[in-house]
């Protein structure tokens, strides 16, 4: 029994900037891992080589005890990675439903020839997701823009649970957030790892990835630059990593 | 807030139904002859033209574009279809087979302003004012190179047969009867009750509002007025997506076009210079943003009826066009000034 999904020896260039250097990590199901580093660590980069962004000069990738070849985002997602980015990537303009459903709506036959949207399916369907998450939001016939950040990123969760995921890689996802909705969000992603899925969150927050993760994996200049179980390590040992002063005391 | 609410945003989704009602009221009392079946008729008969222009504008505005090809592909359209139907009928054809050819002709060469137009937006990612301002241009040269001062007639007269032809009919004493007009004699009641055209253009936009409201095209349509990177994220091909419905847009404005010249029996290149700007003024008074994503085809009919309503009822009351012009300017302000300071209350539910 290995990681959910495991990456090995990646390394991603840019001309003649290496973005990400030979880093390696893995993640169990049901566990969630911080992804910490600052701004251009190469976090982001290493997540776009995840979920089929970007495509890595080497290394390899293992997903559920096989190597895999993603070279698109549509093959991520065929997979069950499925990745939260910042902008949640909703169409405001519509309803819960629509966007859980969007490029995958499903149909119902009307008078024997046409096609027509099954609006009461879908909203049922999503009520429940939305239920088994424990997540309520006013009314499903809302538009998007009428929600708060929070059931934002709580549908976008939800679009991802519903379509199956399995591994979820979220990107900042209590940035911009109230400190009620915050802790929604955390509620939320303690749920989904009880629930088996393996995580992966990215933030700033080190207050939001202790409570959060099981470990934290820190990036410094495209390297993996250490990796800390959080019971065992606390915020001021994290940031020396962050911006390197530990290697400076050895 | 809920209860603060409630009045204002029943005044922001309903002020269009309001004013057409006042509307209504006013033309009524001060116009002469507006409030009978003849006046009705005759809104609904200048409506045609406008409605299928409007009808496409919304589409394309969903989306997040504009489309200012329409008016100048409709009296392209026009033109030839015109020219088609007294080529096809000088070289031997019957008014049926020269007719009917050149309205099968003229939708196919219809096909191709849209097809320009979705490709320079969809493919080479020129702005849809930009795009669609060419080929306005082009359209409008076009029809003109193929005429003499803009005009083309000398169309068979089964044009006129079937643009100012009804579908309904009544008789004192033998009750209604359909498509063929009953021959009467001198001195009996009759009526000519629906136009042909008003109920070609009533089942045309039936079946697009149907496409947006109900089918996974249109759900696609408003996703990519709506946030497009979702819309590509979420797998759809949004390039594919937008080519079509410029060519849908391209389509109605020819078929408005094939509708004018068989009302009017002429084809004319500038047929649809008014309806540019009113097809977007219908669409946006129908509560659509500029921005893309929200509008129906139902609502920007209302916006089309109370510009056909205005434009005819002025004229019956014998007011000059400028006055129209600075009604239909002031309505526009009005209607994105509402768009602009309401728009929660306007749109916050589909």
């Amino acid at each position: 029994m290995g990681y959910l999904l495991e990456v090995k020896n990646i390394t991603k260039r840019f001309g003649g900037l290496v973005a990400v250097n030979n880093v390696s990590l893995g993640v169990n199901a049901g566990e969630v891992v911080g992804l910490l580093g600052d701004n251009g660590a190469g976090k982001s980069t290493l997540i776009k080589v995840i979920s089929g962004v970007y495509r890595a000069e080497e290394g390899h990738i293992f997903f559920r005890d096989r190597e895999v070849q993603i070279n698109s985002p549509m093959d991520a997602l065929a997979m069950g990675i499925e990745t939260i980015y910042q902008d949640l990537a909703l169409a405001e303009n519509l309803n819960t439903p629509a966007n859980i459903f969007l490029g995958r709506e499903k149909m119902k036959r009307v008078l024997g020839v046409l096609n027509v949207l099954d609006h009461a399916y879908m909203q049922s369907e999503s009520r429940q997701v939305l239920e088994k998450l424990d997540i309520l939001i006013p009314s499903l016939r809302n538009r998007i823009r009428a929600l708060s950040g929070g059931q934002r990123q709580a549908v976008a969760i939800s679009r991802s649970i519903y379509w199956d995921a399995k591994f979820l890689i979220m990107d900042e996802p209590t940035a911009a957030l109230g400190v009620a909705e915050q802790k929604k969000v955390i509620d939320t992603i303690n749920l989904l790892k009880s629930h088996g899925l393996g995580i992966i969150v990215i933030s700033h927050q080190m207050h939001d990835v202790f409570q959060v993760a099981d470990r934290m994996i820190i990036m410094r200049r495209g390297e993996k630059a250490g990796e800390l179980i959080t019971k065992q390590t606390n915020p001021d040992e994290v940031v020396s990593l962050i911006v390197g002063a530990e290697t400076v005391k050895n | 807030m809920k209860q603060q609410g409630t009045f204002t945003s029943f005044l922001g989704q309903r002020w269009a139904a309001l004013f057409f009602v006042l509307e209504l009221l006013f033309f009524s009392v001060l116009a002469g002859g507006f409030f009978s079946l003849n006046g009705i008729q005759i809104v609904l008969f200048y409506s045609t033209t406008l409605a299928l222009l409007a009808t496409a504008e919304t589409l394309v505005i969903v989306t997040g574009g504009i489309d200012l090809s329409v008016g100048f592909v409709m009296g392209f359209a026009s033109v030839v279809s015109a020219k088609l139907a007294v080529a096809l009928s000088q070289r031997g054809a019957s008014p049926e087979t020269a007719v009917t050819l050149a309205i099968v002709l003229t939708l196919a060469i219809g096909l191709l302003p849209g097809l320009i137009n979705g490709l320079l937006v969809a493919r080479l990612k020129v702005p849809p004012f930009l795009a669609t301002f060419s080929v306005q241009g082009i359209t409008y040269g076009i029809s003109l190179l193929f005429t003499q001062n803009g005009q083309a007639s000398g169309v068979p007269n089964l044009a006129n047969a079937i643009g100012n032809g009804y579908v309904l009919h009544f008789v004192a004493g033998r009750g209604f009867s359909l498509f063929t007009q009953p021959k009467v004699q001198f001195g009996t009641f009759s009526l000519d009750i629906l136009p042909t055209m008003v109920v070609v253009t009533v089942i045309v936009i039936a079946v697009a509002a149907f496409l947006l409201k109900r089918t996974r095209f249109g759900q696609h349509t408003y996703a990519i007025g709506g946030n497009i990177d979702a819309a590509i994220r979420a797998g759809i091909n949004t390039r594919r997506h937008l080519v079509a419905i410029y060519m849908i847009s391209s389509f109605l404005a020819t078929l408005s076009g094939i509708i004018y010249m068989l009302e009017y029996v002429t084809g004319k290149s500038d047929a649809g210079s008014s309806f540019m700007l009113d097809s977007v003024v219908a669409v946006v008074i129908g509560g659509a943003s500029l921005f893309g994503g929200i509008g129906t085809v139902w609502r920007t009919l209302l916006g089309v009826l109370i510009l056909s309503v205005l434009e005819m009822g002025l004229k019956m009351m014998g007011v000059q066009t400028f006055d129209k012009y600075i009604a239909v300017g002031i309505i526009l302000i009005f209607a994105v000034l509402i768009d602009q300071f309401f728009p929660e209350l306007v749109h916050k539910e589909d």
